[in-house]
């Protein structure tokens, strides 16, 4: 705000020809980029609606061309998907409930710089960050444990995420006021109470912050699925979407072109389009709403700690 | 003499363990607290590395970890096959040069954007652009590549239709395995550069308006202060992320090259991590995928070691 007045404010003593023409290219390269990462978005809403005949004569290219709903009719019949949306919701509530508890277990004790031997279990935690033994030692340990296609092998692996620890640890250090603490103290608090009553109600951003990193991380995760999962009715979506359109793919790859398609093979080009557009549709209803809060944890993140 | 300073000494050290004594008494529910995650990192994170051990061994199931036979040559065997392998420098040249080009090309385009974002005028116009920017980090790798083999589908995806309506022809674009690379690179700049440009966007708040206005007394135009006030500001963050990226040269996310890799791109698209999830989860070859993976996360450590040190040399910012 500060910075914007104060270059208006010189801006209006040394206003130059050449600075009035920066502005206009900069609004130029604004607008173009904003085209230019929105197309893919828009292209793929377009075409879910379109007739898939329309989308492989090429003629649908920004908005969509004889309109029907065909395609999300018969994509929400489809078992699989329906499963797969069920099975990630279980798996992004619970699994964002228990990143919640153990993130804010590690990141409070960590934070508090009079507890003995707070920088050495940093040490220990963040050395994990660096080194991680690695894809096939992790599956073992997996399959040691007997978590292999157990939907608690998609959770518990990934309880804490050390990044978004840190980012709680540095805002507890530095967005609390540490006369809280005292005064905690002095009313006979204990830490686990000054936690509960203190710090967690006045972190209701950080938390909200927490949420949204883990949930979306949940919603997107693909690759653990990948590796442990087997039975078809426990895969999550991003593993069963993935199935669909190798099959939706497959089938554009080995018919020819336009009319000469397969009429059930055609439904598929507009079908995986209605499918994307699905099951994307959560995080990017939510995103507006969510975005000031990811940027606030970017930014307590960047706070070197 | 001497005895004078042993006493202190003692005295120093009985104060400290008096002193840690008395903290952990106060703060026995903060390690009560610590001991779930604690104990996480243990079973999760260092479990695991200690089956690292598998990479000297012939692991054999039954036998399990301890009592499988070591690997030949003393124990490097597993690594001496991987480099003997006769895919082994293609794997090698596939890994650095995708994840090398992708830190060259995508480096600096958060960077520019942040900087565009900080000279509009119009607060409007910058919360779009960010508000559309940021939005493509959250579509998930599946659906992302998904969208490109929509959009680059032969038969039926647009930008083959563009290419043949203006008369040239149809390009299998995932078919190819020159097309690999700037694929991979271009859909991770228009999924990442926005999201990446907030912790410059961050830096740039930071700037002292003071320092800008008189720089515009002083009759420097707009693009001469980017030069000597804007860019410079943003160089310890950049140094950190590069610091932080370098770490991660020969670990090219998994997810996005296997998604996108078909038997007709495999000469460019196969890298450790791929061949590593076929070696060891496909054919399980246990102790051998082990053995590559290890080899893959020491030279990412030592070369975030080096980054780190010449960092500390060059600009005195480094990570620790």
């Amino acid at each position: 705000m500060k910075s914007v007045s104060a270059r208006r404010k010189g801006g209006f003593i040394h206003e130059t020809g050449f600075d009035m023409v920066f502005d206009i290219v900069i609004i130029l390269i604004a607008v173009l980029l904003s085209l230019l990462v929105l197309y893919p978005l828009i292209y793929v809403v377009s075409a879910s609606f379109s007739n898939p005949l329309s989308i492989t004569r090429g003629e649908v290219w920004l908005l969509p061309k004889q309109i029907t709903l065909n395609a999300y009719q018969s994509i929400i019949t489809n078992q699989d998907l329906l499963s797969g949306f069920k099975n990630t919701v279980v798996i992004a509530v619970l699994g964002t409930l228990i990143n919640l508890v153990m993130t804010t277990c590690c990141a409070y004790p960590l934070s508090r710089k009079e507890m003995f031997g707070h920088n050495t279990i940093t040490v220990f935690i963040t050395f994990t960050m660096f080194f991680s033994a690695g894809m096939i030692p992790n599956y073992l340990l997996i399959r040691d444990l007997n978590l292999l296609d157990n939907t608690l092998a998609l959770i518990l692996p990934g309880s804490i995420s050390v990044y978004n620890m840190l980012i709680m640890r540095n805002y507890f250090q530095n967005s609390i006021p540490e006369d809280l603490f005292g005064a905690a103290k002095i009313d006979g608090c204990n830490n686990i109470q000054t936690l509960v009553k203190v710090v967690l109600p006045l972190s209701k951003s950080i938390i909200a912050v927490m949420v949204i990193f883990y949930a979306v991380g949940h919603w997107n995760a693909y690759f653990d699925s990948l590796l442990y999962m087997s039975s078809k009715d426990k895969f999550p979506l991003q593993l069963v979407l993935r199935r669909l359109l190798l099959e939706s793919q497959a089938l554009q790859d080995d018919t020819g072109i336009g009319q000469h398609m397969a009429e059930s093979s055609l439904a598929f080009v507009s079908i995986q389009y209605a499918v994307i557009v699905v099951s994307s549709l959560p995080v990017l209803i939510l995103y507006p709403l969510l975005q000031k809060y990811f940027v606030q944890g970017v930014m307590i993140g960047a706070v070197k700690g | 003499m001497t005895g004078v300073k042993l006493s202190n000494k003692k005295l120093e050290k009985e104060n400290k363990v008096h002193a840690i004594k008395k903290s952990i008494k106060n703060n026995w529910d903060l390690y009560l607290l610590l001991l779930l995650p604690v104990t996480y990192f243990l079973v999760f994170k260092y479990r695991p590395m200690a089956g690292l051990i598998i990479a000297f061994k012939n692991y054999k199931f039954n036998l399990g970890y301890w009592r499988s036979p070591w690997a030949s040559a003393f124990g490097f065997g597993n690594f001496i096959r991987f480099f003997q392998n006769a895919y082994f420098s293609e794997i090698m040249w596939n890994t650095l040069s995708l994840s090398l080009l992708q830190l060259i090309c995508s480096f600096p385009v958060p960077i520019l954007l942040a900087v565009i974002m900080n000279e509009l005028r119009s607060k409007s116009l910058k919360k779009g652009l960010q508000l559309i920017t940021y939005a493509p980090h959250f579509i998930s790798t599946v659906i992302l590549v998904a969208i490109m083999e929509a959009m680059m589908n032969p038969n039926t995806g647009v930008f083959n239709a563009l290419i043949t309506a203006c008369g040239g022809e149809a390009v299998y674009f995932f078919g190819k395995p020159e097309y690999f690379r700037p694929m991979y690179i271009l859909s991770g700049i228009w999924q990442n550069s926005g999201y990446s440009s907030i912790i410059y966007l961050a830096a740039l708040s930071n700037i002292d308006p003071q320092l800008i206005e008189s720089a515009r007394i002083d009759g420097a135009n707009r693009l001469q202060i980017i030069r000597s006030i804007t860019l410079p500001a943003l160089i310890p963050t950049a140094v950190i992320l590069l610091i932080m990226n370098s770490g991660k040269v020969m670990s090219v996310g998994f997810e996005k090259v296997y998604l996108m890799q078909n038997t007709m791109n495999v000469r460019a698209s196969e890298v450790i991590s791929t061949y590593v999830y076929k070696s060891g989860i496909e054919s399980a070859q246990f102790s051998y995928s082990t053995a590559v993976g290890l080899f893959n996360s020491v030279i990412n450590i030592v070369l975030l070691l080096i980054v780190n040190q010449v960092s500390k040399k060059l600009t005195e910012t480094s990570l620790w």
